[in-house]
């Protein structure tokens, strides 16, 4: 196959695609090397139509698989309908220095097939907190930058949500929000007029109403099947797979090749610029090289900086870029250990028909102009309020039989539940490096993840179970059973960080533009680039950023024939 | 509804946690010699017991579900091999248990007699599933598998998600708020 391109994309998730996206439409000619198998659009999801009782065990794994997959089966959505679209821990080994389950999903689309969906912009205050509240670094760039970019993925992927006019949660490009129903509505006026907080309905990268552009890349209307993570057959929820893949391949300029395992970037002495990327075939174990004029980093934020710790040359001896050991520092992700639901008498004469792939959302209301609570950082609330099913409530007493079984065939009591979703600090000593002897079946270093929570987040889940607590006794509420899972960091498929942005090359790994400061034609978009973690869903910031990184390497490669 | 909302309204109606794949680390202790295909062999008992929990009326029944046969075949795929000791001897001391009361198997037992035993069992099981719920690590009882089993297989069988349950595999529209006049939940 041909060996030189305009651009090599390393990733085909959900940044990975959105580089491939617009470097194409910039008419560069683009090869995005994926280290998984190939995963088409439809034709390659196997479950997405069965019904339950289509599946010997409804959907569930048989024990064997979560004993085989102790670390990847506890990931969120991971079933026997999804599991194809997660690793299998034998495939993929790391090195645990502290508990962290990192959650990987190789193939091509990555893990926009099974995320979460969640597509809240950053506030300006998001993007302030470091240097406001002083922890970390500041970031280099604000909303400013990054708004309109917000707007151009918006618009493409299909946002849907409402128009607030909230200062902590700026309103995008949206398609019709989702109803809230009787008791989340109910929630929604108790908190503003009791707390003065927000109670809005997501904003989820569903198309609840297709318009043009959404019909030229296929795809209609979300359904509400409630399937997502086995991939949709209406391409109702955004995916590489769905949207952007297919896009790129239209233009011409596109090639994908899957089974590619990116080893390290070629640094050029002469051009002190990256010539282009060595890479193992999966299969072969084949060495292979590839050059580019420019190289977009979208392995996900952990595989991203060890793709960058292994990039070692005379020049760069402990990775490329990273004269002053930053890369590998300052990893973080977010903070979802504790959630809670409870009971409410009443709304008898209200359901809801049938079921959304939504949740609301309360934005951040700690330290969102100065320091107010007694951490730093803040943290959004996921909610939402459903009728209970097989509730025997009404079964008077009945345990077994037939009126037990017409009791609980009917919606029961309402109840409730939030979850948080908490930023951590950019920590030092939260860092991953590579195993100095253990390699993967491809002869690269294992990861070594050392990676845990800190006082302040200890600090900020006590808020968050005190406050929850507030609001849904407020509100009426009973029986609040509340819940610290203790889970591990990894979990919340959030990692970010290892390569930070900064305005400073000192302390940080990329500039302004996503560059590598030191190596400027090599840009890094995923996760990895995270100066602080914010509170919000991070996948549609790096869908932004990197928009705006790839149309500025392509004005660049337009204007001087290279990146300057 | 996502995928364990189900899970989870068996788990908070039996008291226990939906005992499966999650067990995956309790203690392992393998019967062999006949009890690997006890539960296969006993099906109709399965059934029996099932039927009894949900009979049919004017809609499904759990043999109509073949609820029976899941719970053979979930029980032996997911359950930690302590777990499935504990429901093929909870199956097979209810029979001796029906012989005992009223000389014969469960299966040929009346209705009312049927009714009565499980509704005991169905007692003795909720406690203890209290006391077990302060007393962590302690072992479920045969029934609370036995009825989690019947009610997660039943509503997501087509018989009970379709019949008994309201089922809309390709809903369109959400609507947030609707009136309420006595339908049974969404199955999904």
């Amino acid at each position: 196959m041909e060996t030189h391109y305009d651009a090599i994309v390393i990733g085909s998730g959900i940044s990975g695609g959105w580089a491939a996206k617009e470097l194409c439409d910039r008419g560069l000619k683009t090869l995005v090397l994926e280290r998984g198998r190939d995963v088409q659009h439809i034709k390659d999801y196997p479950t997405m139509s069965l019904r339950r009782w289509d599946m010997d065990l409804r959907g569930e794994n048989p024990r064997s698989t979560s004993e085989a997959n102790p670390l990847i089966s506890r990931a969120a959505g991971y079933d026997a309908t999804t599991k194809h679209f997660f690793i299998k821990d034998e495939d993929h080994p790391y090195v645990q220095e502290k508990p962290f389950l990192w959650v990987r999903g190789y193939q091509v689309g990555g893990k926009s097939l099974i995320w979460g969906r969640a597509c809240a912009r950053w506030s300006p205050m998001d993007f302030d907190a470091p240097k406001r509240l002083g922890y970390g670094i500041p970031w280099p760039i604000g909303y400013d930058d990054v708004a309109p970019w917000y707007g151009h993925v918006e618009k493409f992927i299909g946002v849907c949500g409402s128009k607030e006019g909230i200062a902590t949660m700026p309103d995008g490009e949206y398609l019709p929000a989702y109803e809230l129903n009787t008791v989340e509505q109910h929630l929604q006026k108790v908190l503003k007029e009791k707390f003065g907080r927000h109670y809005i309905s997501g904003r989820w990268a569903h198309i609840t109403d297709a318009q043009e552009i959404h019909r030229q890349q296929g795809r209609a209307t979300c359904q509400n099947r409630n399937l997502c993570m086995r991939g949709c057959p209406f391409g109702g929820y955004f995916s590489s797979n769905a949207s952007t893949l297919p896009w790129a391949q239209k233009t011409g300029n596109l090639t994908v090749r899957p089974f590619s395992v990116a080893h390290s970037i070629i640094y050029d002495d002469a051009t002190q610029q990256a010539s282009g990327v060595k890479v193992i075939d999966a299969n072969t174990h084949e060495e292979l090289v590839f050059k580019a004029k420019v190289v977009f980093v979208n392995a996900s934020a952990l595989n991203s900086t060890l793709v960058l710790l292994n990039s070692t040359s005379k020049r760069f001896p402990n990775g490329l870029g990273n004269d002053h050991g930053v890369l590998g520092k300052y990893v973080g992700f977010h903070n979802y250990r504790a959630g809670m639901s409870a009971e409410i008498e009443g709304f008898e004469d209200s359901y809801y028909e049938v079921y959304k792939p939504a949740e609301n959302i309360i934005p951040n209301f700690r330290n969102v102009q100065k320091q107010d609570a007694d951490f730093l950082g803040g943290y959004v609330i996921f909610s939402g309020a459903s009728r209970r099913l097989i509730d025997d409530n009404d079964a008077h007493g009945e345990t077994i039989g037939a009126k037990y079984k017409q009791a609980i065939s009917k919606p029961g009591k309402w109840t409730a539940y939030m979850y948080m979703q908490g930023e951590t600090l950019p920590n030092a000593s939260n860092h991953v490096r590579l195993s100095p002897d253990k390699k993967d079946p491809w002869g690269i270093p294992q990861l070594v993840i050392s990676v845990g929570y800190d006082d302040n987040a200890e600090r900020m889940v006590r808020d968050f179970l005190s406050e929850g607590r507030k609001m849904l006794e407020a509100a009426g509420f009973t029986n609040v059973s509340a819940n610290d899972n203790h889970w591990p960091p990894g979990l919340d498929i959030h990692e970010m960080g290892g390569a930070r942005m900064g305005a400073d090359p000192k302390t940080s790994m990329l500039n302004a533009h996503n560059q590598v400061h030191l190596c400027k034609n090599v840009f890094v978009t995923d996760g990895a680039c995270m100066t602080s973690t914010g509170s919000q869903s991070p996948s549609i910031l790096y869908m932004a950023l990197t928009a705006r990184a790839a149309n500025y390497a392509a004005d660049q490669l337009k204007k001087h024939g290279r990146i300057v | 509804m996502d995928r364990r909302e189900l899970l989870r309204a068996i788990a908070a109606l039996t008291g226990c946690a939906f005992v499966g794949e999650q067990r995956a680390e309790a203690l392992v202790y393998v019967h062999t010699d006949g009890w690997s295909t006890y539960l296969d062999d006993n099906i109709a008992l399965l059934d029996e017991i099932a039927e009894t929990i949900l009979p049919r009326t004017d809609t499904p029944g759990a043999k109509d579900a073949r609820v029976g046969a899941f719970i053979a075949r979930y029980s032996s795929a997911c359950y930690a091999p302590a777990d499935l000791t504990i429901l093929r001897e909870g199956i097979a001391d209810l029979d001796v248990h029906s012989r005992k009361a009223y000389g014969m198997g469960f299966v040929n037992c009346t209705s009312a007699q049927k009714q009565k035993l499980l509704t005991d069992i169905d007692a003795e099981a909720k406690r203890h599933a209290r006391e077990a719920a302060d007393n962590r690590g302690q072992s479920p009882h045969w029934f609370t598998l036995c009825k989690q089993l019947t009610l997660m297989s039943f509503f997501t069988s087509e018989a009970g998600a379709t019949h008994v349950a309201r089922y809309r595999p390709v809903p369109g529209a959400y609507k947030g708020v609707v009136a309420y006049k006595g339908e049974t939940f969404w199955a999904w």
